[in-house]
């Protein structure tokens, strides 16, 4: 198998059996990201305290980039400080994801990436 | 009889592979691929016959608009028209904005358009554009069964609208409209009807005076011309009354520092260089069709749908959005396997319906469908108001053509059941 044929497994496996999905309770934030594309959707609540992510789930519904992904990062962020989270751009993130992915479908990678940035934010924000 | 496998033989892009397997297009109904006639014709203008038309004296520029005129008249006859009816425009989307802004400079604060909840984005955001002039917008509902609501045609005709615009055949559920019981009905109450033929005219045998509708559209890339080249057919004494869309060469008859007049119909709504060799490559495409019959057009893909519907049972949870009854469908097969519902935060959050969706996205199936060479559309289909009618987030769509095959049918389905095997979950 090529790395990209075990990457495309990996995010597969996530999709087939998410991680952390579901809510939890008493987030400090939360926000649904949404693609009215393809009607991918990732909701993600956060948990952050003294500057850490302590406790991440999602919820969505869509293909299995958008949701495999969402799984993935999850399991990234949990634990990181909000600070390096911040700091992940796009491009690390589809690195780290490995895929040879179009256009189209890199919005869908990318949905649960936007969405805890703009958790994380909102959060920096109150 | 159309043999699929033998036409496959006319257009050159059928004999490419992807992924190392021979290509299924089934993608049509957002374009359709091109014969070598059609490619053919359009080399040929640029080699030999290319000057702008309607205005050179010399014979090259003649011989242009000779053959631009001869695409119009062949054009015509091909949808019962007469020439001066055709007018040439872009696509549907150019054609469908032209009457909506010629038709709308009439319309005044309250009147109604009605359109269907069926209709492409084309067929909905030009005349949305009317709503700043306090133009009203109504939908007659589609049903359960996925065909147009009658009862509620017959209800909102007696709002008096001044414009009905319906999709003769639907890009997304399949449905074929009974455009001929409606155009009377609107006629009644004065109504000018539209009929958006962007799915039936490539398809099916399409009378523009039989339907006696008042303006027709459609796309020549749908029926296997180039892009860049569609029509508008209006009747002559509905064009003569209009104002033009476009203002610039060619469209005028006379113009001074102030003012112009307009050249006759159809000229007075071409305004520019025209795409001459995309008039003569839709020529070359209504020959191609109409020697294959569109009676002939329209058995082919009956066979392929029926073959469709009869394969569906095989593959468990699948859901189908279309009419059960293949005399009312077009080419299209739109599905989803498991069900595939929008994500609506407050009903999916805060009723706890937490659960991880089963269905395949439809994305997902595109996807692992290309890489059985299978080229099928997922998403909205551009008519995002139809799929929150029907609840989805979005369906994949095959869509079949002349060059299709019960063998390409059978190939699908095979892939789909490996597809739904990939995805399970
Ligand atoms: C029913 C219908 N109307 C209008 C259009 C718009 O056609 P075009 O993109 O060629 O303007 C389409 C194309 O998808 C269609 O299917």
């Amino acid at each position: 198998m090529t790395d990209e044929e075990i990457n495309a497994e990996i995010i597969l496996d996530h999709y087939r059996n998410p991680h952390n999905y579901g809510r939890i309770e008493n987030p400090t934030s939360e926000v649904t990201e949404y693609n009215p594309v393809c009607g991918d959707t990732v909701h993600m609540e956060v948990v952050e305290r003294n500057g850490i992510v302590e406790k991440v789930s999602f919820l969505g519904r869509g293909c299995s980039i958008s949701q495999g992904s969402a799984s993935m990062l999850t399991d990234l962020v949990t634990g990181k400080p909000v600070e390096d989270v911040m700091k992940m751009s796009s491009d690390d993130y589809l690195k780290i994801l490995g895929l040879d992915l179009g256009p189209a479908r890199e919005k869908c990678a990318l949905l649960s990436l936007n969405a805890i940035h703009k958790a994380l934010k909102e959060e920096g924000d109150q | 009889m159309i043999d699929g496998n033998l036409i496959k033989n006319d257009f050159p892009i059928l004999s490419r592979k992807f992924h190392g397997k021979e290509l299924v297009y089934l993608d049509s109904a957002a374009t359709s691929q091109k014969p070598r006639s059609v490619i053919d014709s359009i080399s040929d203008y640029y080699e030999n016959h290319n000057a702008n038309v309607h205005r050179g004296i010399y014979r090259l520029s003649e011989e242009g608009t000779e053959l631009y005129e001869k695409s119009r008249k062949n054009v015509a006859d091909f949808v019962s028209a007469d020439a001066r009816e055709i007018v040439y425009v872009r696509n549907t989307t150019e054609g469908l904005n032209l009457l909506a802004y010629s038709l709308g400079k009439k319309l005044s604060h309250g009147d109604t358009v009605l359109l269907t909840e069926m209709e492409h984005h084309s067929n909905m955001v030009p005349w949305q554009f009317l709503r700043d002039k306090g133009v009203r917008i109504e939908y007659v509902k589609m049903k359960e069964d996925f065909t147009l609501d009658m009862e509620d045609y017959a209800e909102k005709l007696k709002m008096r609208p001044k414009i009905v615009s319906v999709t003769q055949s639907s890009n997304v559920v399949g449905t074929i409209n009974p455009i001929k019981e409606m155009v009377p009905m609107a006629h009644e109450v004065n109504a000018a009807f539209i009929v958006d033929g962007a799915q039936s005219v490539p398809h099916m045998p399409v009378s523009f005076s039989g339907l006696d509708c008042d303006f027709l559209v459609f796309s020549g890339h749908k029926m296997l011309g180039p892009m860049g080249i569609g029509c508008v057919v209006g009747k002559l004494e509905e064009l003569r009354a209009m104002d033009p869309f476009l203002g610039g060469g060619d469209m005028i008859r006379e113009v001074s520092y102030d003012r112009a007049t307009w050249n006759d119909v159809p000229y007075k709504f071409e305004a520019g260089t025209q795409n001459v060799a995309g008039s003569i490559g839709l020529s070359a495409a209504v020959d191609y069709l109409r020697n294959l019959g569109m009676n002939n057009v329209r058995e082919h893909e009956l066979l392929l749908i029926r073959e469709t519907s009869r394969r569906m049972g095989e593959i468990e949870d699948l859901e189908f959005f279309g009419p059960a009854d293949p005399g009312i469908r077009g080419g299209v097969f739109s599905f989803n396997l498991g069900s595939v519902p929008a994500f609506k935060l407050e009903r999916d959050l805060k009723s706890g319906n937490l659960v991880v969706s089963r269905g395949v996205h439809p994305h997902d199936v595109a996807a692992s469908l290309d890489m059985h060479g299978i080229a099928v559309r997922s998403g909205h289909h551009c008519a995002m108001p139809l799929m929150g009618r029907m609840d989805v987030a979005a369906t994949t769509r095959a869509s079949y053509y002349v060059y299709n095959t019960v063998e390409d049918v059978n190939k699908l389905f095979i892939a789909l059941n490996d597809v739904k095997r990939e995805f399970a979950r």
